[in-house]
């Protein structure tokens, strides 16, 4: 019944049920149509690339070939026909399937400015989605010493942070008062801004942009308040749009997404949809792990191994981690019922804020230095009980435990502590070593093996050594 | 057996003192023994490049069980009545050969079985090896190396062609700049390893660990990850996606020493440092910081132990880890490389000559025909008469007494009642046996289910080798002879094979000679060898056994074995071991150089690169769910070794460590409602455990501890999971779900 697959699309999504089909033995003809002409690559990724850190095939992924799958990029799908189960492709071929698999993904939105052209970009104006958008952006970054990035969501200050690190000057012109307003809240957007200040980004905040004009080697936009700012390259980041053309003209229900069900079935049982361009209940969510999920499952499904996969989405946690900036945030910090955490400390750009219901994490923002973070996350994902001691949300193994050297005096140290863990001999031991007329620490350590194993206690066996010819020295001169 | 059939193997006085190593774990620390005369012997540590002067408290108290008054000293055999009572040597000997021949007439040559462990010599587990193929001509021979270091054996092999647990002397470790320990907690498992990351810290090195818990190594450590158990290999994953997308990798050292890389480039750009951070827990800051470590030193070292290995994944974890220090121009390049700390005393040595299912001496497949050829021609029988490849540990001893399955099994330096996973079905598994052996100096809870229990030496009792775990070979020095009654492994497996038909030429009495070794047993009529410094056994004109008791005359017969092999120890003499603190193999030649360090020009691989290995993270066999909703990890403490047949004998090691225990974060004890010192249980699908709790902010909240070197109610392995390792069969002992409530 599934024999013939058709993937159309070969972006995070598709390549990765490709994988995950491969993986799974069977009689399969697995066909994947790519519309970009090269193999498939890792698009987080690509801010890394911005940066200059890597080279283009670092971003390649994982690529599947043979045992009856056939990728073909460059080719892109025109239509489906669902009536006679046949893709009819850019280069006019018909192909049939028993299944198909869309995985169209999504496409950056161009905002409506007057002067900009969604069907022709000026020269210095690019949007950041693809590897051939981030090959538009650096070749004008080459010969540029100014940039301005249009959108403070996450996917604008990584691009930000990326020219930043190519060393050009970068300003993010910002609609709202506060950058990532969806999810910091105005103390954090404040930090993140001062932040981002610190490594070569200017924020512009709360002042939409108005027009645009462009010529071959600059850009001016124009802003609400009557100002304008000039660059030599503008980046347009503001959101993205599910790609679901090809899904409506087949005539399968589209509400900001493909709609599927936790099958990632659509309405038609012959078709799946996953990734940016589906919408599972609980929303489409643009990040690469859920599209992952979602091929797992799909492959499950179709191969047989499992009929009872289902997709689970899972609480969105966003990540921005760059040189000089950590930012997490989960959930919804700023309201609702529960307690709440915070920390500040904004001269060193800390920030921390948790919300916690029975015992359980409904919401964070963590920027900044927050060792916690991994636990933190965790606790999200997972839902586990948070810390008795609250500050370990705070302050992670910063609040740690009692550290491995002994007490400070050996005075203070009950006889019971044990100084040499190797060879288990506590301190009391040690003093009635010294009692009994060693004098030495050779001797001390020849009578009682302390400091032969791992040789760490040395030290605090010299340190006890050393108070005890001080005790009886007093001693003696009473 | 008489006393005087003993002293016969003896011409001057028993030494007084040995140079020797520790018993115990890989580190085969140097010490010496010395008799005082009166019956004390007092155990001194010695310097030695491992241990450097060091010993911990099992190393001190080893020779307490020496005359221990649980020593086994006679033979016992199981009456009518169920009851193990003391036998004569040739009571029990014959009791065991004629269950054999009875197992073999009625089921076949397979349905005998060995199982050999990791703390026998060289010779002996050479000895075993062979025993097997020759004498019983089963396929069915492992041994409890399979749980230790088969993971990392395996991904060694692939990736460079040969497996040595360290490529590089110990010491190296005080010289490099970062090293990351996986999954390793010397600080409690070998001691005055420690004094070598002291150096290394000292000389301004950094050590970051990655462990589930802060142990004691941890807590030395500049940085700790403290992953989820079983998300190791995203980790690693993650650290050389970072390595990549920060241009650490060597591209030089990659392109020129290297293959494979493009596959596990691609692999690992689907390791982004956020998403295993959500994964594992540890923090994507973390991350970064160890992969800068790795990657911008001027060297760096790392190493991997059971917590990365024991798992069902445990190969492909490795791997993991190896491609990252491959990625990294690591391996070969000074002070630097991949290494594996090696657990049990010759867990090296032991691998390496024939006690695996799948090997012969030299580390040779079994499947390998020119292998085959030359082994038999060692062994003076037909290479077709050699059987194939067993299979490993767990399946071996899950097979017992099942249809198909072996019926009769000789234990040999192990005790899998304790350390076997799910142990309960393993010790049913026993008791479904037609004939069990167990060869031991103590009555080990395996002994105690055991039709035969033959009692042999220990290790101050007896010459021969030993591998440690940089792959130096080293000479246990015998102090004293075996008390009366005790014979050798090797004199067992010599009047074992006499009684079973064995075909060899010089099956026969052969005279004993001058060695002043515990050569065993002398005078039986079953095949003891000629010894003395004539190690083919030939110069007086008489014909060599097939199954000597002279440890020396054994390893003269290993070293031919291996000659050509992967651990070549044809240039490895008994003599050269002595006069420079070990040999590393390889070492081809008597007149010519070991090896200490491996991989500077070149990997043993056919084309002379090193392998790499995409690989990718899967969940542990056993997740955790609403029934089981806690991991379930075990390990070691410092007072106690392997399953404690012989620590929990010791009095000092005992006050230590007196009793198993389950260690829990304090707030996941409130949660349950326990405190300090309560009974709880811990129980998974497969069987529970009862020990106090141990409260310690040391563990992760969702992760509960428990060492495994207690048996009875405590036992952590009736509660470990199964599940194997497809290419290593190593069973999954780090992690399963549980559930702990009051006991």
């Amino acid at each position: 019944m599934t024999g013939r697959i058709v993937i159309v699309g070969y972006g995070m999504a598709g390549s990765r049920l490709a994988t995950e089909l491969h993986a799974r033995n069977g009689d399969r003809k697995v066909t994947v149509l790519g519309a970009e002409p090269h193999r498939a690559y890792n698009r987080i990724m690509l801010s890394t690339l911005l940066a200059g850190k890597i080279d283009e095939p670092d971003v390649e992924l994982a690529e599947v070939a043979g045992q009856g799958t056939d990728v073909r990029t460059g080719v892109a799908a025109e239509a489906v026909d669902r009536a006679a189960r046949t893709v009819r492709t850019t280069d006019g071929e018909r192909i049939d399937y028993d299944h198909l698999v869309l995985a169209t993904g999504s496409r950056a939105v161009v905002p409506p400015l007057p002067g900009l052209d969604p069907a022709a970009l000026p020269a210095r104006v690019a949007v950041f989605r693809t590897l051939a958008d981030c090959r538009r952006i650096l070749a004008a970054a080459r010969t540029a010493r100014t940039a301005l990035v249009l959108g403070g969501g996450l996917l604008g200050l990584e691009a930000a942070r990326g020219l930043a690190a190519r060393g050009l000057t970068v300003t993010v012109v910002h609609p709202h008062p506060h950058l990532m307003e969806r999810q910091l809240d105005p103390a954090a957007g404040a930090v993140l801004a001062d932040t981002l200040a610190g490594l070569g980004v200017t924020s512009r905040l709360g002042v939409p942009a108005t027009g645009l004009a462009a010529d071959a080697d600059r850009v001016r936009l124009h802003l609400a308040d009557g100002t304008h700012l000039d660059a030599d390259l503008l980046v347009l980041s503001c959101g993205v749009r599910p790609d679901t053309g090809l899904a409506a003209a087949a005539g399968l229900a589209v509400d900001r997404g493909v709609l599927v069900d936790d099958r990632l079935r659509t309405g038609d049982e012959a078709i799946s949809a996953i990734g940016d361009c589906a919408r599972p209940a609980g929303g489409p969510t643009g990040l690469v792990a859920p599209a992952w999920a979602q091929a797992r499952v799909v492959a499950r499904l179709l191969t047989g191994e499992d009929d009872t996969a289902r997709y689970r989405p899972r609480p969105v946690v966003t990540r921005l981690k760059a040189a000089g900036i950590d930012l997490a945030a989960m959930g919804d910090p700023t309201g609702g019922p529960g307690e709440e955490l915070t920390f500040a400390d904004p001269a060193r750009g800390t920030y921390a804020r948790l919300r916690i219901d029975d015992d359980r994490l409904t919401g964070a923002i963590l920027l900044g230095d927050n060792p916690s973070v991994g636990t933190v996350v965790q606790l999200f994902d997972r839902g586990g009980p948070v810390p008795t001691d609250r500050r370990a949300l705070l302050l992670g193994r910063s609040l740690g435990v009692a550290p491995a050297t002994p007490a400070a005096s050996p005075a203070l140290m009950p006889d019971a502590a044990t100084v040499c863990q190797c060879n288990d001999v506590d301190k009391g031991t040690l003093v009635r070593c010294w009692r009994a007329g060693a004098r030495t620490v050779d001797e001390v350590v020849a009578a009682t093996r302390a400091g032969t194993g791992c040789g760490g206690c040395r030290q605090a066996v010299g340190g006890i050594v050393d108070w005890l010819s001080e005790v009886d020295s007093v001693g003696t001169t009473r | 057996m008489t006393d005087g059939a003993r002293a016969a193997t003896r011409t001057g006085p028993p030494p007084r003192e040995a140079e020797t190593h520790c018993p115990y774990c890989a580190l085969q620390c140097g010490m010496v023994l010395r008799d005082d005369g009166g019956g004390g012997i007092e155990v001194r540590p010695r310097e030695f490049p491992t241990n450097r002067g060091g010993l911990c408290q099992k190393g001190w108290t080893a020779a307490e069980l020496l005359d221990h008054p649980d020593r086994l000293t006679t033979p016992l055999v199981r009456d009518p009545s169920g009851e193990l009572r003391p036998a004569d040597w040739d009571v029990a000997l014959d009791r065991i050969a004629t269950g054999l021949r009875t197992v073999r007439r009625d089921h076949g040559r397979d349905a005998v079985a060995v199982f050999g462990g990791g703390g026998l010599t060289n010779e002996k587990a050479y000895a075993l090896g062979k025993f097997a193929r020759v004498a019983l001509r089963t396929r069915h021979i492992d041994y409890n190396g399979r749980w230790c270091m088969s993971s990392a054996a395996a991904a060694g092999l692939r990736a460079f062609g040969v497996d040595r647990g360290l490529p590089f002397p110990l010491t190296d470790l005080g010289r490099t700049e970062t090293l990351l320990l996986v999954g390793a907690n010397p600080a409690e498992t070998m001691p005055p390893l420690m004094r070598h990351l002291a150096d290394q810290q000292a000389r301004g090195g950094r050590l970051i660990v990655v462990d589930p818990r802060l142990t004691a190594t941890a807590r030395q450590a500049d940085l700790h990850l403290q992953p989820l158990p079983g998300t190791d290999l995203a980790v690693a994953n993650a650290l050389l996606h970072i390595a990549l997308t920060e241009g650490l990798v060597d591209r030089e050292y990659v392109a020129a020493r290297t293959e494979g890389f493009d596959a596990v480039r691609r692999t690992v750009a689907g390791y982004w440092p956020a998403e295993v951070e959500r994964l594992s827990g540890v923090p994507v800051a973390d991350l970064e910081e160890t992969a800068r470590a790795l990657g911008t030193a001027g060297s760096a070292v790392i190493l991997t132990a059971r917590g990365a290995e024991q798992h069902a994944k445990g190969v492909d974890t490795v791997s993991a880890y190896v491609n990252l220090a491959l990625a990294l121009g690591l391996p070969g390049r000074p002070y630097s490389g991949y290494g594996c700390l090696t657990g049990q005393g010759n867990g090296q040595g032991g691998r390496e000559h024939g006690q695996k299912a799948d090997q012969l001496p030299g580390y040779r497949k079994i499947d390998d025909p020119a292998a085959r050829a030359h082994v038999a021609a060692v062994w003076g029988v037909d290479p077709a008469e050699l059987p194939g490849p067993g299979v490993p540990a767990y399946q071996l001893l899950d097979s017992l007494g099942t249809p198909g399955g072996p019926r009769a099994l000789l234990v040999f330096g192990s005790n899998p009642v304790v350390s076997a996973p799910r142990a309960a079905r393993v010790e049913s598994r026993l008791r479904g046996l037609d004939l069990l052996v167990v060869a031991d100096f103590l009555r080990s809870e395996t002994a105690e289910l055991a039709d035969v229990v033959l009692p042999v030496a220990q290790w101050a009792e007896e010459d021969g080798t030993m591998t440690n775990l940089e792959g130096r070979v080293l000479r246990r020095r015998a102090l004293r002879e075996p008390p009366p009654g005790v014979r050798t492994d090797l004199a067992v497996l010599a009047a074992l094979a006499a009684r079973l038909d064995d075909p060899a030429p010089g099956g026969a009495a052969g005279p004993t000679g001058g060695e002043p070794t515990s050569s065993g047993p002398a005078g039986m009529p079953d095949g003891t060898a000629p010894t003395g410094g004539d190690p083919a056994g030939v110069a007086d004109g008489t014909v060599p056994a097939r199954f000597p008791t002279d440890p020396r005359v054994v390893f003269a017969e290993l070293r031919r074995a291996s000659a050509g092999g992967v651990a070549d120890y044809a240039g490895v003499t008994w003599d050269r071991i002595e006069s420079s603190d070990g040999v590393f193999w390889p070492c081809p030649d008597p007149e010519g150089p070991d090896t200490p360090r491996l991989f500077a020009d070149t990997f043993p691989t056919p084309s002379g690169r090193a392998r790499f290995h995409p690989v990718q993270h899967r969940p542990a066999a056993e997740e955790v769910c609403a029934d089981y909703p806690l991991h379930f990890t075990t390990g070691r403490v410092l007072a106690q070794y392997q399953s404690g047949t012989q620590t929990r004998r010791v009095a000092a090691l005992r006050r230590a460590a007196p009793r198993g225990f389950v260690e829990l974060h304090p707030d996941l004890a409130a949660r349950l409602g326990v405190a300090e010192g309560d009974e709880v249980r811990v129980a998974s699908r497969r069987g529970e455990l009862l020990a106090p709790a141990r409260l310690s902010p040391t563990i992760r909240p969702d992760t509960v501890f428990a060492p495994f070197h207690w048996p009875g109610a405590a036992r952590a392995n009736s509660v470990t999971n199964d599940a194997v390792d497809p290419v290593s069969g190593m069973p999954e002992f780090k992690i399963c779900a549980v559930r702990v409530e009051r006991a």
